[in-house]
């Protein structure tokens, strides 16, 4: 191949690009160059600068310094559309669609006039359909996006790429909502889109995905490209090395010495309002010195069996029983009570008060407690000191006490939500997805100190969406979907394949 | 542009932004004193004059300042919680009502407890008042600005049909108004012979009393978690509805006090025209204050000084008291940019 048609095939070509927010450099002199058919696959940790990259690329920030071009043409700096216009597409990893109106409205939304929308339908279906055959995009256009399941928003948002004329994917953390065949399906479309010309920018953090559909992988750390490889050329175990900067120790737990049952459910069934998803016939058992893992994608009820187990809601039929006791009265405050200790699925909205201070966050389950408030008073220095301790003990990297929780990363932040949970040696915990968009030191900590509890004694379900979190920390796995709980998994005797046709609600017609 | 949170801001941020934003809505109320056709340093002059130039005047502001003071508090302490309260007119109202029917009662107490008796009433007549909004919000999400606003009306209505009929004074020459109170339920005068009475003391203890409620008691946390994210709050265990109920109960009851010491400190009677908007201006007291009690004081001060010498100008300088109404809108808005300004800075690129 001469240099002439190689300098053709280059479709967007990244120089220089510097963007620095205060101190922190975000993106460092990156540049790189995508080619006509290619996929390249983006790697890096949470704070590695992939996100900003992709907000200068699509103009919502301007570089410092550095320059853009798609096919050939300079992108202008900071014009947000131009991107679009050059042939960019974008599939967030959360989707921006209208649940209340069709995939096809969804998909022609703002690429015509308002007043021509009606004019214009026929063509634009016979397009849709023309697209969902070629990419192997399956989706019915007249169902409302309300009622589709995650995977198939997932190819709307695509469509809706290709229906701007998309020549650049770029999909940012694509599979974490999707089960393993879901993600099959997606790379047998990036595949498809590359055959046609395409080209695609994949974010990810999942070293086994980018081993199995990228060409050329770029390794990001500290807003720097650190390396820069062909994918047949490197391993997984080299990429995660370069990702993290270090030896990468991951933390493995003894076999756990499963004790007596502290918490369980029989035959529980809930559907509180609002939630697209209830609990259908749930028995479950949480026993003291052990992890149960319970694995499944978002939304299929997870929400729902970890709201029952903090107190947040109560079974509609069903009975939950703390250590064998039958539960009558049940709330947050009587979680507590029954030395619950619970961490959150998120912990900006439902973990912790942004306004307040690292000590008003610490004292919000137990505010009441005599050494915390008397008849009504607070004791604020009491407050104070027991928010020294947990920032001491759990490793809280914070200005002080009197800092506002917002101005503290997602890692310390959580430190102080875990610390929060643990400090009072709880004897059931709900770790409820402790680790999601954390930086691998901070994932290794949380991880440690659970693993820790659990030698304590303490009975631990541990919900996530991570496959791998689940496989390296649970003592004994369940799946749920669609509601039901699988049935128990011992560690070690269970596939990821296996677990994701559970996860897909394969075999549940004979075992419920 | 973009704006960037400050991390700590500085006190001369904090304040300087709010005093340039009071000065500039004297600028441009100054511009339309001028196209009245009357000099806006002297009418600004008369202002100031009629406000605090003599102790009169001064007296007279204080005046006016105590229901504000009270319906500030109100709003200050229901806005904490998120509890959008736009029914203090309606709680002064039903705390004027329940003073005056308790106040001509004749009820032979000695010493002070008629006053007692009546405060008390007020209280919970106005905590009921917010009572029933805030019930249909929580458990039906009935939206709490709606109903409040419109019990303002109903409750003005409600006066009006009593005052022509059972509440009606016999005395009254045919005028809508309420019979005078018994004598021994009057607040007496701090200082006899001049008209500021024991109600603006009252407010200040009130405001006291908020403040440390705020600070230093597990409600004041409560309702300050529950105003800035009931979620997490709830998820914590706070009882976020109960809390809400608490906080109404202390909103409405602070309203009401408003209407018990304008009635039993000045009016002695109650009219239609008791309030001037008290209720609705309480929500600019304290949205100028930021919501802390303390500053309610001030800015209920700042804003009954501005509609004293607005009075007394308008006498002088033939300027419509509009402009007291313009002043405070603008100086508002304003505001609300300077409070944005104190924690953001604006940033090009």
């Amino acid at each position: 191949m001469t240099n002439k048609t190689e300098a053709q095939d280059i479709v967007l070509r990244l120089n220089g690009i510097t963007k620095t927010f205060g101190d922190l450099i975000a993106n460092d002199a990156i540049s790189f160059d995508l080619r006509r058919g290619e996929v390249i696959a983006l790697l890096g940790e949470n704070g590695a600068g992939k996100t900003t990259l992709m907000n200068i690329l699509f103009g919502h920030y301007t570089a410092d310094a550095g320059t853009i071009e798609a096919f050939g043409t300079a992108l202008p700096a900071g014009a947000t559309g131009a991107a679009l216009k050059a042939g960019l597409g974008m599939v967030h990893q959360h989707f921006a669609l209208v649940n209340n109106l069709t995939v096809q409205d969804n998909i022609v939304l703002g690429t015509a006039p308002l007043w021509s929308l009606g004019i214009g339908r026929k063509a634009a279906r016979t397009r849709i359909k023309q697209l969902s055959d070629d990419f192997g995009l399956s989706v019915d256009p007249n169902a409302k996006v309300g009622s589709l399941s995650v995977g198939e928003r997932q190819r709307v948002e695509i469509l809706k790429a290709l229906y701007r004329d998309a020549r650049i994917l770029i999909l940012d953390e694509p599979t974490a909502v999707l089960t393993p065949q879901e993600s099959d399906a997606l790379f047998d479309t990036l595949q498809k889109a590359v055959q046609l010309g395409l080209s695609v920018i994949f974010i990810s953090h999942k070293l086994h995905e980018v081993m199995a559909i990228s060409d050329r992988v770029i390794v990001l750390r500290h807003g720097k490209i650190v390396g820069q490889a062909s994918t047949s050329d490197t391993s997984a175990h080299d990429l995660a090395e370069l990702m993290v900067g270090q030896e990468i120790v991951k933390p493995v737990p003894s076999d756990a010495s499963p004790g007596e049952t502290l918490f369980s459910m029989h035959g529980v069934f809930a559907h509180p309002k609002g939630q697209r998803t209830g609990v259908r016939n749930i028995n479950l058992d949480l026993r003291a010195g052990q992890i149960l893992g319970l694995a499944g994608v978002s939304g299929n009820g997870q929400g729902v069996l970890a709201d029952l187990l903090s107190g947040q809601t109560v079974p509609d039929r069903g009975d939950m029983r703390l250590g064998g006791q039958g539960v009558s009265s049940w709330s947050p405050r009587a979680a507590l009570a029954a030395d619950i200790g619970r961490i959150p699925e998120d912990r900006h909205t439902t973990g912790s008060i942004a306004e307040f201070s690292l000590t008003e966050n610490v004292i919000l389950e137990r505010y009441r407690d005599p050494e915390i408030s008397k008849a009504g008073w607070m004791r604020w220095s009491a407050a104070e000191s027991l928010a020294k301790d947990v920032i001491d003990r759990f490793d809280v990297r914070c200005p002080g006490p009197d800092a506002r929780i917002r101005l503290l990363s997602g890692g310390n932040m959580q430190k102080l939500i875990l610390g929060r949970a643990l400090e009072g040696g709880p004897r059931i915990i709900l770790a409820n997805q402790p680790v999601r968009g954390l930086d691998i030191g901070a994932v290794t900590y949380v991880q440690n100190r659970l693993i820790a509890a659990r030698d304590a004694g303490a009975a631990i379900l541990l919900i996530s969406e991570d496959l791998d979190e689940i496989l390296s920390l649970a003592d004994v796995i369940r799946v749920m979907s669609d509601g039901r709980l699988s049935p128990e998994f011992a560690r070690g005797s269970i596939t990821p394949i296996e677990l994701g046709k559970w996860m897909a609600g394969e075999g549940f017609d004979h075992a419920a | 542009m973009r704006l960037e949170p400050v991390a700590n801001p500085s006190i001369a941020r904090s304040l300087g932004f709010p005093a340039a934003a009071l000065l500039l809505s004297v600028v441009v109320a100054s511009g339309l004193v001028l196209l009245a056709g009357a000099n806006p340093f002297a009418t600004l002059g008369l202002i100031l004059k009629g406000a605090v130039g003599s102790k009169f005047a001064a007296l007279e502001t204080l005046n006016r300042a105590t229901p504000l003071i009270f319906t500030g508090l109100a709003v200050a302490v229901a806005f904490r919680a998120k509890l959008w309260n736009i029914g203090a007119e309606a709680q002064f109202y039903i705390g004027a009502l329940m003073t005056v029917v308790f106040g001509t009662s004749a009820l032979g107490l000695p010493g002070p407890q008629p006053l007692v008796v009546m405060g008390f009433a007020a209280i919970v007549g106005g905590a009921v008042m917010l009572l029933g909004p805030v019930i249909l919000k929580t458990r039906f999400g009935v939206d709490e600005v709606v109903t409040t606003l419109l019990l303002n009306f109903i409750v003005l209505l409600f006066i009006s049909l009593l005052l022509e009929g059972p509440l009606k004074d016999p005395m009254g020459m045919g005028w809508p108004k309420s019979p005078r109170l018994d004598p021994d339920a009057r607040l007496p005068r701090i200082v006899t012979g001049l008209r500021l009475h024991w109600g603006f003391a009252l407010a200040l203890i009130c405001a006291g009393a908020v403040w440390v409620i705020e600070k230093r008691t597990t409600l004041g946390y409560e309702i300050r978690a529950v105003g800035q994210n009931p979620r997490a709050a709830r998820f914590a265990g706070i009882p976020v509805n109960f809390v809400l109920v608490k906080t109404a109960l202390l909103s409405g009851g602070l309203a009401a006090l408003a209407g018990f010491s304008e009635v039993a400190g000045l009016k002695g009677s109650l009219t239609l025209d008791l309030s001037p908007g008290f209720g609705y201006t309480g929500i600019i007291v304290a949205m100028l204050a930021l919501l802390h009690p303390v500053g309610v004081v001030v800015s209920a001060i700042f804003v009954a000084g501005i509609f004293v010498g607005a009075d007394s100008m308008s006498r002088a300088a033939n300027v419509p008291t509009y402009i007291a109404d313009i002043l405070l809108a603008t100086a508002l808005l304003l505001m609300v940019f300077a409070i944005l300004l104190t924690r953001y800075r604006i940033v090009k690129g």
